[in-house]
């Protein structure tokens, strides 16, 4: 009796409210900017059905799934004209499909008495006219955000067969003025959330395994020095500080290890460090510019940058530091490998005339593509699913956080804070 | 009073770096030197009552903190770190002023343009500042007074994108601490 009452209510408040629902999620979408190019796409088309309640939501569900599923460049949205709905609807599927829709969202969002946000949903396939299942989360409505990142995690396992990594965290640094800070924010660079203010510079964030910690390197001391940094109680600790310049954290997979580069005995050469801090340990001896390091998924063996060959270019090493291989062999420039959870891709940085480009090598094969046709990218790093890649670059004159899918076809702009954006590094999956 | 200890030490330091100075000189340059850890155990308060303070001027050597940057910056060509002969004047004045005040510490601060990776211009930045570092220690600047560290492109001089700016960017700066 209640319930049909309060689903008539909003029904009412629905259709009063249509208009300006779209007027407020408008600007939403503004910001929101994806860029598909490229044909031959295939692309799963959707529709996601305004969630039910999400009107009187500040953050809008609906339009965070989308977006989510849209960056992926697995999908492609497709608008409907549908009445109300929510995970208990028994929707007209003929209607989407006459859209040309494949799969449909639907769902509700309720605060409840504790002020808790109670989001539910269901996926349907449309073809089969299936119902795919759906999940119900109750969140504190300050992660209202994270409900709908991993609606957008289920909708993407249950029709790509992958995992879903929207519902992760990136770490980025900000430049503004005089004030650097790192960030830590959602996978879409929204709800970010300041872990260090310094007036000095802040580069090489580096997430551990378990998505608590970052390591990074910090200028405040008048030299780069690396911290580990625990973002959930702030606390730091200094875990390399010798002599020189101390720089390029990387973590082992089993978080118990790192690399840096450390020219405490003159060079920059590689060591690893015990992640407990102590007495750091050489990891190959060179009379060049060894730096970069980044573990293999497997933590057999390390990729780094040498300019042992002349040109700066990616090779790797044993974890015992023996069997030095070259990796990249075109070009004069290459930098900044990201090797992806797979195991099979390697994102880098190569220099072409005067522009550094965004690379894709398949590290079997060794064959390489552009994957971006701006000119000055820099850190790429990859989703923990393998199948995004962020990386920083120039757009418009500013500094800017962009994804593209492996093929290059999907990119997006990741909205950020003011100021100069850089440096991010996609942590690992959670829970 | 400490000041005549600190010059009689630092004459006794120039001396010892000479390199005549006979074998049989050793033992009285380390008698000299004495007088030294005297004053450093005046530091450490042995010899001054409770309410004694000594104060420690960190200006003391104001003319060297303040020097002008361009009495201590050494620029460098394109993706180089060679030390051009136009700054070997330079690097010999900031050598004789280190090993004129042997407990000073120098930090020699390596800069590169903004192209490029920051990594990787971290490492560039720091073959500059070890280049200048060995061009100090060379000419008998103690190692222990100097460290060589970088900020590879984070810190540039001079803002812009183009060879104007880079030029006045690609440097390495000695810093008195």
């Amino acid at each position: 009796m209640n319930r049909h009452l309060f689903s008539r209510l909003s029904d009412v408040f629905r259709v009063l409210g249509l208009g300006l629902i779209l007027l407020v999620s408008l600007p939403a979408l503004a910001q929101f900017r994806v860029e598909v190019s490229g044909v031959g796409l295939t692309q799963v088309p959707i529709s996601i059905a305004p969630f039910k309640g999400q009107s009187g939501s500040i953050q809008k569900i609906s339009a965070i799934v989308q977006a989510d599923l849209e960056r992926s460049g697995q999908f492609r949205t497709v608008n409907a004209s549908h009445g109300a709905l929510d995970e208990t609807s028994l929707p007209d599927l003929s209607v989407f499909r006459q859209a040309g829709s494949d799969a449909l969202v639907s769902g509700s969002v309720t605060t409840l008495s504790d002020g808790r946000l109670d989001v539910r949903f269901r996926l349907w396939d449309v073809v089969k006219a299936q119902d795919l299942g759906g999940q119900s989360f109750a969140v504190a409505a300050a992660d209202a955000r994270l409900a709908a990142h991993r609606v957008a995690d289920y909708v993407y396992e249950k029709l790509t067969g992958d995992k879903g990594a929207f519902s992760t965290r990136i770490a980025y640094v900000t430049k503004s003025g005089q004030r650097h800070q790192l960030w830590v924010a959602d996978s879409d660079g929204e709800n970010a959330q300041s872990a260090l203010a310094s007036p000095e510079p802040i580069i090489s964030p580096a997430w551990s395994p378990d998505g608590n910690q970052l390591a990074y390197v910090s200028f405040e001391s008048r030299k780069p020095v690396i911290y580990v940094h625990n973002v959930g109680s702030g606390k730091r600790r200094l875990i390399a500080n010798f002599k020189g310049s101390n720089s390029a954290p990387a973590w082992s997979p089993d978080g118990k290890t790192l690399a840096v580069t450390l020219s405490r005995d003159g060079g920059s050469q590689l060591f690893l460090l015990s992640a407990a801090g102590g007495e750091p340990r050489r990891l190959i001896q060179s009379s060049s510019i060894d730096t970069e390091p980044v573990f293999s998924p497997d933590g057999r063996s390390i990729f780094f940058v040498s300019d042992r060959g002349g040109s700066p270019q990616i090779y790797k090493v044993g974890i015992n530091g023996q069997g030095v291989e070259r990796v990249t062999f075109t070009g004069t420039y290459n930098i900044s490998p990201a090797i992806s959870q797979d195991g099979r891709w390697m994102a880098y940085i190569s220099r072409l005339g005067g522009a550094f480009k965004l690379h894709l090598m398949e590290i079997d094969s060794g064959n390489v593509r552009a994957l971006a046709d701006t000119s000055a990218d820099e850190s790429p790093s990859f989703a923990p699913n393998s199948k995004l890649v962020v990386y920083a670059t120039q757009f418009q004159g500013k500094e800017a956080l962009m994804t593209t899918t492996l093929d290059g076809k999907v990119k997006a702009r990741l909205n950020g804070q003011n100021g100069d954006i850089r440096e991010p590094h996609w942590g690992p999956f959670l829970n | 009073m400490k000041n005549l200890m600190f010059a009689l030490a630092f004459s006794a330091f120039l001396v010892g770096c000479g390199t005549t100075v006979p074998l049989s000189d050793v033992p009285v340059s380390d008698a000299t030197a004495n007088p030294v850890s005297g004053a450093a155990g005046a530091n450490g308060g042995s010899g001054v009552n409770g309410s004694g303070v000594v104060p420690v001027d960190l200006g003391q050597s104001g003319s060297l903190a303040n020097m002008p940057a361009a009495k201590r910056t050494v620029y460098f060509d394109y993706d180089s770190f060679v030390i051009k002969p136009e700054y070997q004047a330079l690097i010999s004045e900031n050598a004789r002023l280190i090993m004129g005040q042997a407990g000073r510490k120098v930090a020699i601060e390596g800069h590169t343009d903004e192209t490029g990776g920051r990594e990787y211009n971290l490492a560039l930045g720091q073959k500059r500042a070890e280049a200048v570092a060995g061009a100090l220690t060379v000419l008998g600047v103690s190692r222990n007074q100097v460290e060589a560290v970088s900020f590879g492109k984070e810190k540039p001089a001079v803002l812009g994108n183009d060879e104007a700016a880079y030029s006045q960017n690609r440097r390495a700066e000695i810093r008195y601490q």
